[in-house]
């Protein structure tokens, strides 16, 4: 696709591409190369994400892309709020002394791996992103406002909102990814997730049925929560937590 | 798609179009098999109708939607059976503290995916199977509470592993797909609140079976995988190697689900 885009920007214009065919002894062979790279890409490779919807500045404002790299820097953007989030609960003031031993083990838990979900989309994203120095999203500024992170009610409350729009992100997200790698690890992540949310549920409502309430599983159905990313996208935009301007233009 | 919204598709079908060769003909005909087989399903999880695909479990090998989706009905007949059958036990759950209203909320789930995914199999579905949950005498699981939490633990992270497997067989039906992965999370939410009645994490830590016995390490070999797409989850900065392998979930392939369900089926 770069090759193509190359190509189109050095001659862009039908007139042009005439003489300059006539000046080149290997011009019809470029011809030939260019359009068959161009039906190539066209009808037969899977375009994992079309080049002009990758993530990146548009406007002035990062806007988070579409394809599967939109879809995994939308995962990025989330797994870096949850990150931040523990990060702030388990240095909180009153971490130590206000939490039982069994909250502060789950909440550690949490905090260790959802700082690896956001190391893994960076090391992830930098890898796939085809230029990773503009295109891959920059850490995000978060602000609480007067968020207790020492009040175990507030933590707990505030992390069971996180996992379960954790659950219903990956949910929403996985018949959108076309790369059955991307799904796969999509698929590993979301039953951490759900895991969390479950653990969180039974701490906050310890003798209920409320790991899996009929709040988020669908009694008759049998099935969990699941919203597509430009739901979740408006959702967390209307917490005003996260403080980094951001679109989300090609998400569905 | 209903019976008239397929009758208007019919009609407004290539199929009657005047110049078609044998050949557009045939492909026609095979079409509307398969619009006719999907008016007939359900949910509207309907792009998986085709010609039945029968295959028991003990053999089958799952690589496409309906394969995907029958390895999944086992495995939910199983645990239905195996709750159900738990829940109407007198004396077995405990009648103080969360367990029992835990096991009739994860029965309940079980059944509602028996119905979810026999609705969207359709003419695939395939019958219950025989179930021995003592494995031909190796475990008293309605007799011992201990036992009976330590099987289900084990359904439930088999459970958690299958469904991932076989998320990208299901690609191709995308609301198929999305179903299965709400399913997916479900059996995650289950298995985590069963770990945590048994004194375990949540979460599965290395292929640790947890005390359960020899028999269940199948379900647990390969989750102490800390390679994800060439980043390696042990090495974060700051962070416990050992919460690496925690972090994330790895799947099962159908073959190595269906062995663990076959230890229970007859």
């Amino acid at each position: 696709m770069k090759n193509v885009v190359k190509i189109q920007e050095v001659n862009p214009h039908g007139t042009n591409r005439r003489s300059f065919l006539k000046i080149s002894g290997l011009g019809v062979v470029g011809a030939g190369l260019l359009l068959a790279t161009s039906c190539n890409n066209d009808d037969d490779d899977p375009i994992v994400t079309p080049i002009n919807t990758l993530p990146g500045v548009r406007n002035g404002i990062f806007d988070l892309g579409g394809g599967d790299l939109g879809i995994l820097t939308y995962a990025y953007a989330l797994e870096q709020l949850e990150a931040d989030f523990y990060t702030k609960v388990v240095n909180s003031s009153g971490f130590n002394s206000n939490f039982s031993t069994e909250q502060k083990a789950v909440l550690t838990d949490l905090y260790n791996h959802e700082v690896i979900h956001r190391e893994f989309f960076r090391a992830a994203l930098t890898g796939a992103l085809p230029n990773a120095s503009t295109q891959l999203l920059p850490d995000l500024a978060f602000d609480y406002g007067s968020l207790n992170f020492s009040d175990p009610v507030t933590v707990l409350g505030t992390a069971k909102a996180l996992e379960d729009t954790g659950v219903a992100a990956y949910n929403g997200a996985g018949k959108y990814i076309t790369n059955t790698d991307y799904l796969l690890l999509a698929g590993k992540i979301v039953s951490i997730e759900a895991r969390h949310a479950s653990a969180i549920r039974s701490l906050i409502n310890t003798n209920s049925a409320d790991f899996a309430g009929d709040d988020v599983v669908d009694p008759m159905t049998g099935l969990d929560v699941a919203r597509k990313p430009s739901v979740i996208i408006g959702e967390v935009k209307s917490l005003d937590i996260i403080q980094t301007p951001f679109t989300a233009q090609f998400l569905q | 798609m209903n019976i008239l919204k397929f009758l208007e598709t019919f009609a407004n079908e290539d199929v009657l179009r005047s110049k078609m060769s044998r050949a557009e003909t045939f492909s026609q005909f095979k079409k509307m098999g398969s619009d006719m087989a999907l008016a007939a399903v359900p949910f509207g999880l309907a792009s998986i109708a085709m010609a039945p695909q029968k295959s028991s479990a003990a053999t089958m090998v799952a690589d496409s939607p309906v394969t995907a989706l029958q390895l999944a009905l086992t495995l939910e007949y199983l645990e239905e059976e195996f709750y159900q059958t738990a829940v109407d036990t007198i004396g077995l759950i405990p009648l103080i503290g969360r367990e029992r209203l835990v096991f009739e909320k994860i029965a309940q789930h079980e059944s509602a995916h028996v119905d979810f995914l026999i609705a969207g199999l359709g003419p695939n579905s395939i019958p219950k199977p025989t179930f021995d949950f003592t494995a031909g005498g190796l475990f008293n699981p309605f007799g011992d509470y201990a036992q009976f939490l330590a099987l289900a633990q084990a359904f439930e992270d088999t459970g958690v592993r299958a469904y991932k497997g076989q998320a990208g067989n299901l690609q191709s039906t995308p609301d198929l797909l999305q179903a299965a992965l709400q399913i997916h999370s479900v059996e995650a939410r289950h298995a985590s609140e069963v770990r945590r009645i048994r004194g375990q994490k949540g979460w599965i830590v290395q292929n640790d079976r947890g005390g359960l016995p020899a028999q269940a390490q199948p379900v647990y070999n390969g989750e102490e995988n800390t390679i994800q797409a060439g980043f390696n989850t042990s090495t974060v900065s700051g962070i416990p190697p050992s919460a690496g392998s925690e972090s994330f979930d790895e799947p099962l392939t159908g073959a190595e689900a269906t062995a663990i369900a076959s230890l229970f089926i007859v």
